[in-house]
């Protein structure tokens, strides 16, 4: 963390909580992104991981708490102050609508148009093309309607609409969950090239192989409270799904 | 014959409703022994369908927003009983009775109105969030009632006489020659259109359907377009009718003179509200975000679209667009009751259905809706014709309706969207 510190960070969460009716979702969590940087975000089922980042995101607004973006504080009130901000989100859900096909979707709310303000759908196309042949070559059906296409289709398509539009801040909500091994592979690839262009990515994940391999640090959640951050090449697998598990800071007994 | 059809790139939807409505025109034909395919029915019945269309078209919009507006009916006879007074009772007051621009103010005061009072039931849908049920379910008591108020119940008329050419009837049509240049111009754009679309695709490499299917699209567009054209301008206008429009038209009247109707202009403005709307619904962000919003309202605001607004925009876009069936609804008949536009609701929402639009949003087409309002005119005005009387014609209606949407899903379900 030593390189990090003297640089300002590209994102920091400072003290965000929210609730939902009496469920404390997130609890005063505090967390930060470096450029180049890759987080992880682990934590059981409900732990408030999701939360935390749609409060970055733009689709909730946080009960209290403070977004600073560069140093300077960020007021993000919905989906499209976050995109101004060039962050990129792949929710957990994908956020796609199925009636509408794979270009229609990728370009959603940003549609390429032509000079007479008309949407240019074979345009659309022809990017979405490109893009996907990179993500997923096996990636045909741009015709269809998205409700045609399987889990993991739907998961490339919610990936390349993150990756097209020049993100600065990064957040992927268990990318891969769907994905085959190929394409797994793929996005890890991905993950890595976006890193060195110096990209900030937060990784949420259960996968403790894949977040000791891709990230640089990793914070813990239990209960919506923050368990701890950790650099990932000081941790263990296994001191990282006691952490996980228990909430116990590394070094910590277990209670 | 799949493949065929597949080749051409029309969809199945589209050919089943042609197939529903021109095998109700011949059957009905041949009950009649010939008098429904006349000029002077087929004329009728685009005339009568298009007010019910046009607000058909919005409504596509209101339901694949997985929204209903129950209140077109009471909003059509408010909006057309408030320009009716103001153009018997009020302009002729400021600009003198007959006033060449009287017309253009009502016209432009209906589209308004129309579009204010949307405004307003999708503000509360959108941001107060009260389902489009119950808001406009309380719009269709409030507006028949606030049209009460207008005149105390009382039926105003005549309306101003070049008003009334915007309803149809022997005066409101283009006449021949101006109808021949219509279907000239419309065969043109069509002709224009699959051309621009073709060479659009081309120009980024993606596959485009042979030549044969295009010229048989093309020749199928002009064929329609011009087999109308001339029906109506076969249809001849009778004797009685022959001096007071031979004036109008400029024409010098003789004893051997026969003049013919021509395309209705309310069939006109159907044909500009559809075209303009299948714009809207295609090619603008608007109606991508009306999809999208339909199909997934969250993703729809996870990607930036304010769904809110959207909404207010979407029943503003149906009330003007109710706006203009009112002007085209009482010109055609020359005079407001409080009746007007009773029921006309649920004609538009069953339109829209028959024509492919889903209720549980997302999914709908305009040209299908006015389809749907036309087979629905053809069944009430053929069974009419054919001497069912009233109660066993909304019986079958009503059947048809929930046959038709039965039809649908059946369709969707095999065909997986
Ligand atoms: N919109 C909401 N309304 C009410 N409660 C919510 C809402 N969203 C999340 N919660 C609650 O907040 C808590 C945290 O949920 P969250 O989705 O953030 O968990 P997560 O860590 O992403 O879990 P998972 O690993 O299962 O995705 C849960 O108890 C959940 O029930
Ligand atoms: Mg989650």
């Amino acid at each position: 963390m030593n390189k990090q510190t003297s640089q300002t960070p590209l994102v920091e969460l400072r003290n965000m909580s929210i609730a939902f009716g009496g469920v404390r979702a997130v609890d005063d969590v505090s967390i930060d992104l470096y450029p180049g940087e890759v987080v992880g975000l682990l934590g059981h089922n409900g732990a408030g991981k999701s939360t935390l980042i749609k409060m970055l995101s733009g689709a909730y607004g946080a009960d209290s708490g403070e977004i600073r973006i560069n140093g300077e504080k960020a007021t993000i009130n919905n989906p499209r102050d976050a995109r101004r901000y060039n962050i990129e989100t792949i929710y957990q859900t994908l956020a796609l609508a199925d009636n509408l096909d794979a270009a229609s979707n990728l370009f959603l709310g940003r549609e390429l148009t032509s000079g007479m303000g008309f949407v240019d759908d074979d345009a659309m196309e022809a990017e979405t093309r490109k893009i996907m042949n990179r993500l997923n070559p096996n990636f045909q059906k741009f015709a269809e309607p998205v409700s045609a296409l399987s889990g993991g289709q739907r998961q490339s398509v919610a990936i390349a609409r993150a990756v097209y539009f020049d993100a600065r801040i990064l957040i992927m909500d268990e990318p891969t969950a769907a994905l085959g091994p190929h394409e797994t592979q793929m996005v890890s690839e991905l993950i890595q090239k976006l890193k060195a262009d110096g990209i900030g990515i937060f990784l949420i994940s259960h996968d403790i192989h894949d977040v000791m391999e891709l990230c640089d640090r990793a914070s813990v959640m239990k209960n919506g409270k923050l368990v701890d951050t950790v650099d990932v090449k000081d941790v263990t697998d296994d001191e990282l799904l006691s952490m996980i598990i228990l909430g116990k800071k590394p070094g910590e007994d277990a209670a | 014959m799949k493949t065929f059809v597949t080749k051409l790139g029309i969809d199945l939807r589209l050919l089943g409703m042609i197939g529903a409505l021109v095998a109700l025109c011949v059957m009905f034909d041949l009950i009649t022994g010939g008098r429904f395919l006349t000029p002077r029915n087929l004329f009728n019945l685009s005339v009568q369908t298009a007010s019910v269309g046009i607000m058909a078209t919005g409504m596509v919009f209101v339901i694949v927003t997985r929204n209903i507006d129950l209140s077109v009916g009471s909003l059509l006879g408010f909006i057309g009983m408030t320009v009716g007074a103001l153009q018997v009772h009020v302009l002729p007051d400021i600009l003198g009775l007959g006033h060449w621009s009287i017309w253009i103010f009502a016209a432009v005061a209906a589209t308004l109105m129309g579009m204010i009072i949307g405004a307003a039931q999708g503000w509360v849908i959108g941001y107060l969030t009260v389902p489009a049920f119950i808001v406009t379910l309380g719009g269709l008591l409030v507006y028949r009632g606030a049209m009460w108020w207008v005149t105390e119940g009382q039926t105003v008329a005549p309306l101003d006489p070049t008003f009334r050419l915007l309803g149809g009837g022997a005066d409101g049509t283009l006449g021949e020659t101006l109808s021949w240049g219509f279907g000239l111009v419309a065969s043109l754009a069509a002709m224009a259109l699959i051309l621009m679309s073709r060479r659009r695709k081309s120009t980024h490499g993606f596959k485009v359907k042979p030549v044969w299917a295009e010229a048989i699209l093309v020749a199928l567009a002009v064929g329609l377009i011009m087999a109308y054209v001339w029906t109506m301008n076969s249809y001849t206008i009778a004797k009685g009718a022959l001096p007071r429009i031979a004036e109008a038209r400029g024409i010098e009247m003789t004893d051997g003179l026969v003049l013919n109707h021509g395309v209705a202009i309310p069939v006109i403005i159907l044909l500009i509200v559809t075209i303009g709307m299948t714009i809207i619904s295609t090619r603008t962000r608007f109606g991508r975000y009306v999809y999208a919003t339909g199909g997934n309202p969250e993703a729809a605001e996870l990607s930036g679209i304010n769904t809110r607004m959207l909404t207010v925009k979407v029943f503003a876009l149906m009330g003007a667009l109710t706006g203009i069936s009112a002007v085209v609804a009482s010109a055609r008949l020359g005079a407001v009751d409080v009746g007007l536009g009773t029921l006309d609701e649920l004609r538009v929402i069953a339109a829209a259905v028959i024509g492919g639009t889903a209720l549980a949003g997302g999914f709908g087409t305009i040209y299908g809706a006015v389809i749907g309002a036309l087979i629905m005119q053809t069944l009430q005005s053929g069974m009419a014709s054919v001497g069912v009387d009233a109660p066993l014609q909304s019986i079958v209606v009503g059947l048809v309706l929930v046959f038709a949407v039965w039809v649908d899903i059946v369709y969707r379900r095999k065909t997986g969207v």
